[in-house]
């Protein structure tokens, strides 16, 4: 992020600074508000489902406002079908990070660095998995499993979300590879060190973080999927399935606390994550 | 139209033709797409069924049978609204064969769950359930004829030969109860809200109401909705045709276009019902009492004039279950008098259990107060012990010859409720 | 000859996986729409493409009202997110991070929970309509869920960062002295807005466009959550049609129009652009 609009500023002259200064408080204020406003509609839901969480309900579900408790965190697990969807939801998550991170890194890596017939295809195909619609995928998946009658399960499961996280992870590793020192490398060379070194003693500690970044991304697209996993679960559950299931009785204050739990966990890394970048820079 | 093996010009045709050299460039995206018709034409889907074969062969009990252990746990997938939440049957059932019963209310309306399951079964795989309780209508034939229930063992079934009513052993979806043991049934009728609708509702003509206007819900089910749509017209759904079909097609359309529905519902019409978005709708005999018990509210159901549809909740065991044999055991566990006399007590739905009346009748006369008030309205409700002139009134959903006649009826009015 | 052979074998595995889960499935669901049959007895590929006419003039009504539904809510997007876009680039300052951090911040909860929240809060008579209702701001029939509002509001809420977050890129790509100059040539913040800030951000944009139209369009979470039977957008349909109906090629068919529709829209756009500005804006 640039700091380019403090220096400006700056170097304007007074005159014009000045009446740039007026006109940019009145329509800033306005826009400022307004940003407020946005802000606090995007984050309402999130409020109430944390509220919920505390909500002291008579029964199972959570119909309307009852009083405050802290019970429910201590009874997060109690519904056995729930927990078990969280499990196969964080499950799969894990190897769609482990497997699209090492799939993604692959091609984001020889995007980025190699210049290679097919790499205009490749990259086509990418754009096309991002920007094809999940519904599309997903009931294509369906039809594939369907015509070869393998059945449906964890396994179709996974197989749908790494598809998916592949070129997101793709994108953001050659961003960075893009970005990459070349003269590094071409010393370890001139120092001895075979390709296989090089890479993995210079270029692959260099890629870390990004790689990192990538498998996050792919983590956090796999637990929340909805639409793809629909078509691809049979009759197995994942957390955003059961909760789609469950709304028609009512939601139990349990899927609010794993769902504020999750949350909390997300802006934890999130803000770890911008710290950690901001020192660096620093 | 697109390309097919069958209209491609050759390319050795194609050359001579041109008069011009094919490229590789040229010769590889013709063989491209003949390569692409050809994977078109080989994807094909494996069918699972012989419509034909209704009852299996002889010794299919003995060999699905032999072999089969108890692993002292059944998965049980069953709809909301059909046991007490606080399973007093299943804990008495653990309690005494020490086999745990994991009971799920996944299944909320016939044909998703058919979808759901069907892929899996038609791999043979476990869906994870040993245990599913499934409608007579068209999903039931197309678990039976894809072949994925287990034929039942009636060795194993006591109690049910014992107990069960004759009625409920000749049903014509499941002769000879071949696949099936019913676990209740049940009335489609209308239930509404007297606080909402000051007048008394008698009629299905009342669902179309223009008083009502969006408060009215309807069952996205098309063997629920063509049935109410063809009994307003005074069709017999048993007897009836294509032409009835797109009659009572254009009368649900009606009821769309005019603005009376709020929506179509599964199971969730109850709790539609409930936080008031629909004032009156089609809904299923049971539920009403038991939301009005557990709830305290004060819903009201009938049977209309013009008739209603009745149905049979089915046990039955998947193929690629887990442990069919403890599933089997808990099947026939249901039809001992005093556990289906405790179902219907809380259910209020029609056992196949006739002696389950006079233990009905016996529990009412040690219980004192509310219980016994209930549980003798209980006993004497034609919602769970119908008459003969009760039956007359009612209709079952239409059966379908083939396949493609029962497409037909779908693609008549998936529509309505899709569009 | 190593050096040559690297970035295929790089690309490979990742390759091979596409095409096998992405582009055959393509080919399987196309292959499926012209097959006929039905699910007990299985399908068979006869190359029926009646199907297609018969689905289409079915369900060509829900097929016009998501491309509406997903044209509206992309426009509502543009505007609402403009203006946040604007505000943090060019007013964001330090915070800029944290601004970015906070608009992203519903999107650590599950999508499915995050609509039920607002259906939870739209509900006819919850804690926001049952005042306004008791206080008769509003009639006792009022209702939000069920409507085409309720639907678009929900998809403008669902997509929002995918909107803000290119138009702040290209935004924030703009060199401040160009803004500057204009201004020393006398232009009003509104000349200056509609002939320098605009254009320069309109690659981001488009890139917001591509990526909140399509899956707009196709959604069918929205719909279901919080619309009602006259609200059916095309993708509960093509869900239905899979998931309950259990009707592959109805479905197929379906799904392969939307499919097209949308592709065709997107290239004529990428086309229009040229692809390497949508992708870099894209990526970022």
């Amino acid at each position: 992020m640039t700091q380019a609009l403090e220096a400006p500023a700056e170097s304007a002259a007074p005159a014009a600074g000045a009446v740039l200064q007026r006109r940019r408080l009145t329509g800033g204020r306005f826009l400022h508000i307004y940003t407020w406003l946005v802000i606090i509609w995007l984050v309402l839901p999130v409020l109430v489902m944390i509220a919920f969480g505390f909500n002291d309900t008579p029964g199972r579900y959570n119909q309307s406002w009852n009083g405050f408790t802290f019970k429910w965190y201590g009874r997060v697990f109690g519904i056995e079908a729930l927990t078990e969807a969280l499990i196969i939801s964080l499950s799969v998550a894990i190897v769609t990070m482990l497997v699209a991170g090492a799939l993604g890194t692959g091609i984001g890596y020889a995007l980025g660095r190699y210049r290679f017939r097919g790499s205009g295809t490749v990259n086509l195909v990418m754009f096309a998995t991002m920007s094809s619609p999940e519904l599309v995928m997903g009931a294509s998946l369906l039809t594939l499993f369907v015509s070869l009658g393998v059945g449906l399960g964890p396994v179709t499961i996974a197989i749908a979300h790494i598809m998916f996280s592949i070129s997101f992870v793709a994108v953001v590793v050659r961003s960075r590879v893009l970005t990459l020192d070349r003269s590094i490398e071409e010393a370890a060379a001139d120092l001895g060190a075979n390709a296989w070194t090089t890479f993995w003693r210079i270029t692959f500690p260099l890629i870390l973080p990004a790689v990192g970044s990538g498998m996050m991304l792919a983590f956090a697209l796999s637990v929340d999927d909805f639409v793809v996993t629909n078509f691809t679960a049979g009759t197995t559950t994942t957390f955003p399935l059961w909760i789609w299931g469950a709304t028609r009785v009512g939601l139990p204050p349990q899927v609010n606390v794993m769902g504020t739990l999750i949350f909390m966990v997300g802006v934890l890394i999130a803000v770890l994550s911008s710290v950690r970048a901001r020192h660096r820079r620093d | 139209m697109p390309p097919s093996p069958g209209n491609l010009p050759d390319p050795a045709l194609l050359r001579g033709l041109t008069q011009r050299r094919l490229g590789r460039r040229d010769a590889l995206r013709l063989s491209g797409l003949s390569a692409l018709g050809m994977a078109l034409a080989a994807c094909g889907v494996e069918g699972q069924g012989e419509p034909a074969a209704s009852a299996p062969p002889a010794d299919a009990v003995a060999k699905y049978w032999t072999g089969k252990t108890s692993t002292k746990k059944v998965d049980f997938a069953c709809w909301p609204l059909y046991m007490d939440p606080e399973q007093p049957e299943l804990k008495k059932f653990t309690e005494e064969t020490g086999i745990k019963v994991n009971y799920q209310e996944v299944i909320q309306e016939m044909a998703p769950w058919f979808a759901k399951v069907q892929p899996q079964l038609a791999a043979n795989q476990p869906i994870g359930y040993d245990l599913m309780v499934i409608t007579n209508g068209i999903q039931f034939k197309q678990f039976k004829d894809s072949g994925f229930l287990a034929p039942l063992d009636h060795s194993k079934l006591p109690n049910y030969a014992k107990n069960a009513a004759p009625a409920y052993k000749e049903e014509a979806f499941d002769k000879g109860n071949v696949y099936s043991i019913p676990w209740a049934s049940g009335i489609t009728g209308i239930a509404y809200d007297p606080a909402k609708i000051k007048r008394p509702i008698t009629k299905l003509a009342d669902l179309w109401d223009p008083a009502f206007k969006g408060k009215v819900g309807m069952f996205s089910d098309t063997q629920e909705l063509g049935n109410f749509g063809m009994m307003v017209l005074n069709i017999d759904p048993d007897a009836s045709k294509a032409d009835d079909w797109k009659k009572a097609a254009e009368k649900l359309k009606e009821q769309k276009d005019k603005g009376i529905i709020r929506n179509y519902y599964d199971q969730s019409y109850i709790d539609a019902l409930g936080k008031g978005e629909v004032w009156i709708t089609q809904a299923w005999s049971g539920d009403v009492f038991q939301k009005n018990v557990s709830d305290g509210t004060n819903f009201k159901f009938v049977i209309p004039e013009e008739g209603g549809t009745i149905w049979t909740d089915n046990m039955t065991i998947p193929v690629t279950a887990a442990s069919p044999l403890d599933a089997i055991t808990l099947m026939d566990f249901f039809y001992r008098t005093d556990m289906a006399a405790s179902l219907a007590e809380y259910i209020n739905y029609v056992t196949p259990v006739p002696s389950a009346r006079d233990q009905i009748r016996k529990d009412a006369e040690e219980a004192s107060g509310e219980d016994k008030e209930s549980l003798e309205q209980v006993a004497d409700s034609p919602l769970v012990f119908p008459t003969e002139a009760d039956y007359a009134r009612l209709n079952y959903y239409r059966d379908f010859a083939s396949a493609a006649e029962q497409q037909e009826y779908q693609r008549i009015f998936e529509p309505i409720v899709l569009g | 000859m190593r050096r040559r052979l690297a970035p295929y074998l790089l690309v490979l595995p990742g390759g091979v996986w596409l095409l096998l889960f992405f582009a055959v499935p393509m080919v399987t669901m196309l292959s499926l729409s012209l097959q006929q049959g039905d699910i007990v007895n299985g399908y068979v590929f006869t190359g029926h493409w009646q199907t297609y006419v018969d689905a289409i003039s079915a369900y060509r009504t829900q097929l016009v009202r998501s491309l509406m539904y997903g044209g509206i809510a992309t426009i509502v997007l543009i505007v609402v997110s403009f203006p946040v876009a604007y505000w943090i680039a060019f007013y964001g300052g330090r915070r800029k991070p944290t601004y970015l951090l906070l608009l992203l911040l519903p999107f650590f909860v599950s999508f499915v929970l995050r609509t039920i929240s607002w259906r939870y809060i739209l509900t006819d008579d919850g804690f926001v309509l049952g005042p306004l209702k008791d206080s008769g701001l509003v009639g006792a029939s009022f209702h939000i869920l069920g409507t085409p509002f309720a639907v678009i509001a929900g998809l403008v809420y669902n997509f929002l960062p995918f909107m803000v977050l290119p138009v702040y890129v290209a935004l924030e790509r703009i060199d401040p002295r160009v803004v500057e100059a204009a201004r020393d040539l006398y232009a009003s913040p509104a000349t200056t807005f509609r002939k320098v800030i605009f254009p320069l951000a309109l690659p981001g944009v488009f890139a917001g466009v591509l990526m909140t139209f399509v899956p707009a369009s196709s959604d069918y979470v929205n719909s279901a959550v919080l619309g009602s039977s006259s609200t059916t957008m095309i993708g509960q349909v093509i869900q239905a049609q899979y998931l309950t109906n259990s009707d592959y090629p109805t479905a197929s068919a379906l799904s392969f129009t939307l499919m097209a529709v949308l592709l065709i829209g997107v290239f004529a756009y990428a086309r229009a652009l040229g692809t390497e500005d949508v992708m870099k804006v894209a990526a970022r």
